[in-house]
């Protein structure tokens, strides 16, 4: 495989939420306007990545026995850095995400990517599969989040395009689940197409 | 009644899968057959609560009187994992049919962000110990009672003509979707 598919596979064929279902929490949780997914999904990105160089550069080392914990602790590591910038440079941000932003940590995609690909590769395909994989993320959370922001506030961005909300549920919990499922439809069915 | 009011606000008001969105990848990932899902929600609220309590007591007496509070999440999710494994091995010694029942869902329950989700939420809402265990304990009910009722729901959905494109994963989002909004119903009652 080339280093581009490595970076490219991450945005719609092979891409986290959409097609592999990874990562559902934060996905549904954080994207009631799509500043929220944008943010969400960068802040994903920069754990992905890092995580991703960090145990593809430390795979020799690592007895095969104690990998998974100590795949969660460089994680975790990496999630408390996002977590204290975070909060010291984009406190209204942080507030949004709220709960979201440590539990990063758990999220299927993160460690998912390090057992099934930086364990196995060399630190410069791990770091594009981590951006990749992250960007496609971040794209998947902007888009669903835009969505719900359209139909839900009649905003995009924060920008209002109505004047009042239109229709609140999208922004409301139920929102979540439906706006997702009819975009995983239409994603599955462009992907049959090709 | 303050006790009360923590139980039914966990179980139905504010609902942990679908309204706080923690744990939606096991609600959406085991909840195919309505034996799996029972045994799934079984292993969660031990777990959950288990995990509650510890965490709690390593919260208040050794990181905030240490000044290790920025640590929280490392903590955390050691803690976390290392409770599943010791639990899995005890299990596994003490009482195997047990062990035969929720050992598969076991393991899965370290990514399960329900769990860290809950430990971290009942620091920040400044329970104390018990508050806290009873928080996390109908947390896991909750989680139980979304998982079971959607698992017969989705038993019923498979003998169901959908749309070709709707198939699986899309028209189970909807159908979360509409358990939400009927979820919904609850706001406001405590």
């Amino acid at each position: 495989m080339s280093q581009l598919t490595n970076f490219t596979k991450g945005f719609i064929k092979e891409n986290p939420v959409f097609v592999l279902l990874l990562g559902m929490c934060p996905t549904l949780g954080v994207t009631t306007s799509a500043i929220n997914g944008l943010g969400m999904g960068l802040a994903t990105t920069f754990v992905l990545v890092m995580s991703n160089l960090v145990v593809s550069l430390v795979r020799n080392f690592i007895p095969d026995k104690v990998r998974i914990p100590s795949f969660i602790v460089i994680i975790a590591s990496f999630v408390t850095i996002v977590e204290l910038v975070m909060q010291a440079y984009l406190p209204e941000l942080f507030e949004s995400l709220g709960l979201f932003i440590p539990l990063i940590v758990v999220n299927c995609i993160v460690l998912g990517r390090a057992e099934a690909f930086a364990s196995k590769n060399t630190p410069v395909s791990s770091l594009l599969d981590g951006l990749g994989m992250g960007l496609g993320f971040a794209f998947a959370l902007t888009l669903l989040g835009g969505v719900r922001e359209l139909l839900g506030s009649s905003a995009i961005f924060g920008i209002d395009l109505v004047k009042g909300d239109l229709m609140l549920v999208f922004i409301l919990a139920p929102g979540a689940f439906i706006v997702l499922g009819y975009l995983i439809a239409i994603i599955n069915k462009l992907n049959k197409a090709h | 009644m303050e006790y009360f009011v923590i139980i039914v606000g966990s179980i139905f008001v504010s609902n942990i899968v679908l309204t706080q969105f923690l744990g939606v990848c096991p609600f959406l990932g085991v909840s195919g057959k309505l034996d799996t899902s029972i045994g799934m929600g079984g292993a969660v609220i031990f777990v959950l609560t288990l995990a509650t309590l510890v965490t709690w007591i390593i919260q208040y007496y050794v990181l905030n009187p240490f000044g290790l509070a920025f640590m929280q999440t490392i903590v955390f999710i050691l803690v976390i994992a290392s409770l599943v494994q010791m639990v899995e091995i005890i299990l596994k010694k003490v009482s195997p049919s047990l062990y035969s029942a929720l050992g598969v869902f076991l393991p899965l329950i370290t990514t399960n962000c329900a769990v860290l989700g809950v430990a971290i939420l009942t620091i920040q809402k400044d329970f104390d110990l018990l508050e806290g265990v009873i928080y996390a304990m109908s947390n896991a009910i909750g989680f139980t009672l979304a998982l079971v009722i959607f698992a017969g729901i989705r038993e019923h959905l498979d003998l169901m003509e959908v749309p070709k494109g709707m198939k699986g994963v899309p028209i189970a989002l909807i159908v979360a979707g509409i358990l939400a909004l009927s979820f919904m119903g609850f706001t406001g009652l405590v």
